[in-house]
């Protein structure tokens, strides 16, 4: 009853164009805006910031840009965890050797460092696909493991391989306390998730779905198979890259290599099967599955079993976590092989017939 | 801009108040946070290591009631060895009232955790692990690489088989390969050997394993191929036990095989047996079933069905290992409390003056039960590792007995070192050093 559309007239191209055609869609997400940018940072914990809303934020526009990838242009990729390494060592790079660089262009440049890096390595996109590519985008990963534990100028000829940041500050504030930093990546992410938004709906991304839909018939159509794929090679990494800097700099402030090692390119796939594959929401649901969901095993679990009187141990809890997580990934992809942003959207469907469904 | 300066003012003002208002519900209890893994491939070294530290805790409050009158609390958390899991229990952990400090039990955690504990103002212990440059007080506020760093660590191992040698000019010429654990924890040594390369004129080659270790198979045909004179062993889990395997697959004397003290315990020989005799590694502390310590956990804990982990592990090399560390930890509360107030709880803040100025004498070791196993120990402002004694132990097949006499660290090699490392350290942090001042308060 309430998510109906009736009576809702678009009467100009502008209208009919918006991100949000239906005004409950606009009200429910200026009100999301400001409960994540007013509410929450007034409620939340310091704990809670940090260990679960921040990695939250970040993880999800790392998930955002593999989506534009792997989703949008069918270009499976196994190397997202080496671009989020460009970014975090680029950025680190600038804003070690450049004195008094502020954060944001710090950040924007190791972006920059990751867009030129995924460019290099999106190159066998033109010649191979599939599954061939995504040992291709291996190779970025180990080429980035390598890289930067062996070159010793990247980590500023740190001994151990291990760096870090501190002094943070955007436009004079410094990002120090848990708010800050969440705020900061929030409103990143923010900005990030609508120029992406806009550029799948525009052009760019039509040409991202033809190729992934049928590279052979979007050529025949006009479409430049090089320019689309590259295209989205270089707005997927610039983005993951951005996330990359964000959790290096924001979230660990001191890293070696293995933060970003291949473990993590295939948590980012993960994220974006379980999300869903070509849906900007897909992002979000991934990352809040895959970051949020151990962590809240982890603690639920021995509350759950005090409840019946039994103690478990802590290597229980954790080999527990472990296999209720996996179970869940297979059943859920069983459920609904295209992830939570299908079940959403079937609900929305759903709720725009409610109650007279036919 | 200043309305959203005012805006995020009164936030962080909103969210310290909540805060503050947790923290002065504080029942009299001291809260040791237990960061673990008892998962993955590092776990058969992390799980005696772990029921160490828990068993001092339970045994303090069975034996002695906790620290004046003071019970001790404890929590696990599980990292399974990986810094953002770490980081997620250090947030979870360090809010919860009268948390003390910190052992992140993990070399990549404590390089996470650096950067934090100063803002929250809760010490980091890192027994004989962690970040080398902290010995330097003056430039690390909060952590404490107590006993040892990788440092102190590789400069023992070259003056031990130096003196095999028949002194250290004689390795002059001689080729060492240092196999090691390519994460920083690997690291680490390398340029105290670089140093004691140049000055002895030794050739040293590096053979990085990528972690967690199990794939050795092309590091160990290097060794075949270049035949070193001695292998250092820098590993951790089962890293340690594969280096063994490959060793005698290679056919290379165990005997010229080194290991730091993070491969030197049970169960990184124990699989391989026979085939490691010979082996030789660091024993940063001593172990067995004998000791006072390991009496009344046996006592008090373990025969009360009370231990955490095997009772037939209880003081093996590790598990005594975490005793120790915990041991400290206590102590340095103890020590607070006599300056901050007998029976109180104290703060994070206060148990880093305590770790700042332990003296434990022989006499003071002796009375706590830790005769024989390890050294007297004594920091200061400006030196936050205490000591530098490390022994070499031996495995004859079946079990480690000790090969060596003590040993202490080159204060002449590492000292400038440390300075300079430190001093890097500020400069790419724009921090300066404490002032004198600092230390008296």
């Amino acid at each position: 009853m309430l998510y109906r559309e009736n009576g809702q007239f678009k009467t100009t191209y502008r209208a009919d164009q918006q991100i949000f055609p239906i005004a409950q869609d606009r009200i429910a997400i200026a009100l999301l805006l400001a409960v994540a940018f007013i509410a929450v940072p007034m409620l939340a914990s310091d704990y809670f910031f940090r260990a679960i809303l921040i990695p939250l934020v970040i993880m999800s526009m790392a998930a955002l840009g593999v989506n534009i990838l792997v989703g949008y242009c069918g270009q499976i990729s196994l190397g997202s965890g080496a671009f989020m390494a460009v970014g975090a060592y680029g950025a680190y790079n600038v804003f070690v050797r450049v004195p008094g660089l502020p954060l944001i262009p710090a950040i924007v440049l190791g972006g920059l460092c990751a867009m030129f890096f995924g460019i290099l390595f999106g190159l066998p996109s033109l010649r191979v696909k599939g599954l061939y590519l995504a040992v291709a985008t291996l190779a970025a990963q180990f080429f980035s493991d390598w890289m930067f534990l062996r070159i010793k100028w990247f980590t500023n000829n740190s001994d151990s391989g291990s760096v870090s940041v501190n002094g943070l500050q955007v436009f004079g504030m410094p990002i120090e306390s848990a708010q800050s930093k969440y705020l900061f990546c929030l409103a990143l992410l923010v900005v990030v998730a609508l120029l992406a938004k806009n550029l799948v709906r525009g052009a760019v991304g039509r040409e991202w779905m033809a190729i992934r839909d049928m590279d052979v018939a979007a050529a025949v159509i006009g479409i430049r198979p090089m320019y689309a794929k590259l295209s989205a090679f270089a707005v997927s990494s610039f983005i993951v890259g951005m996330a990359g800097a964000l959790w290096a700099f924001v979230h660990l402030g001191a890293w070696e290599p293995a933060a970003f090692s291949v473990e993590v390119s295939f948590r980012l796939l993960f994220m974006v099967i379980i999300g869903g594959l070509g849906s900007i929401m897909g992002g979000f649901f991934g990352a809040a599955f895959i970051v949020v969901l151990p962590i809240v095993l982890n603690q639920f679990l021995p509350a759950l079993m005090g409840l019946f009187g039994i103690s478990i141990s802590t290597a229980g809890v954790s080999h527990a976590e472990l296999m209720i997580f996996g179970a869940l990934i297979v059943w859920f992809l069983i459920v609904e092989p295209h992830g939570l942003a299908k079940l959403w959207s079937t609900a929305k469907q759903k709720l725009r017939l409610w109650p007279f469904p036919h | 801009m200043k309305l959203s300066k005012l805006v995020i003012a009164a936030l962080v003002a909103a969210g310290s108040a909540s805060v503050a208002t947790s923290a002065f519900a504080q029942a009299k209890e001291q809260f040791f946070p237990l960061l673990s893994y008892r998962t993955g491939p590092y776990a058969p070294n992390g799980v005696p290591w772990a029921n160490g530290k828990q068993d001092y805790i339970k045994m303090i409050n069975a034996r002695d009631g906790g620290v004046n009158g003071v019970k001790l609390t404890f929590e696990e958390c599980e990292t399974g060895y990986a810094t953002d899991r770490g980081v997620e229990c250090y947030e979870r952990l360090k809010g919860r009232p009268g948390v003390a400090l910190f052992d992140p039990q993990a070399t990549g955690i404590t390089f996470a955790l650096t950067e934090k504990a100063p803002v929250d103002k809760i010490p980091l212990m890192t027994l004989g692990y962690g970040l080398s440059v902290a010995q330097d007080g003056m430039a690390f506020k909060w952590n404490f690489p107590f006993m040892g760093s990788y440092w102190t660590g590789a400069d023992i191992l070259i003056q031990h088989i130096g003196k095999q040698a028949g002194g250290l000019d004689k390795l002059k010429g001689k080729k060492i390969a240092l196999v090691y654990h390519d994460s920083p924890f690997g690291k680490e040594p390398i340029p105290v050997l670089q140093e004691r390369a140049k000055m002895h004129g030794f050739e040293l080659q590096m053979l990085p394993v990528t972690a967690p270790g199990v794939e050795q198979k092309a590091t160990w045909l290097q060794v075949r191929q270049s035949r070193p004179d001695y292998v250092l062993l820098w590993g951790w889990g089962v890293m340690n036990s594969t280096a063994l395997k490959e060793a005698q697959a290679t056919g290379f004397p165990r005997d010229k095989l080194y290991g730091v003290w993070w491969a030197g315990a049970e169960p990184d020989v124990r699989d391989v047996g026979e085939g490691a005799k010979g082996y030789h590694a660091l024993a940063l502390n001593g172990y067995g079933p004998q000791s006072k310590v390991i009496q009344d956990i046996l006592k008090n804990v373990h025969d009360k069905g009370q231990g955490t982990g095997p009772k037939d592990e209880v003081g093996s090399v590790l598990y005594t290992r975490g005793v120790i560390i915990q041991m400290l930890a206590v102590e340095s509360v103890r020590r607070a409390q006599e300056r901050f107030g007998k029976g109180k709880v104290m703060t994070g803040e206060q148990v880093r003056w305590g770790m700042e100025n332990l003296a434990l004498d022989q006499k003071k070791l002796d009375a706590l039960g830790f005769s024989g196993i390890m050294r007297p120990l004594s920091t200061s402002c400006s030196d936050h590792m205490g000591s530098t004694w490390s022994r070499v132990h031996t495995w004859d097949g079946k079990k480690w007995d000790f090969s060596s006499d003590w040993y202490q660290a080159d204060e002449q090699i590492l000292k400038p070192m440390i300075k300079a490392g430190s001093d890097k350290y500020l400069a790419d942090k724009k921090m300066t050093s404490r002032d004198a001042a600092d230390c008296q308060s």
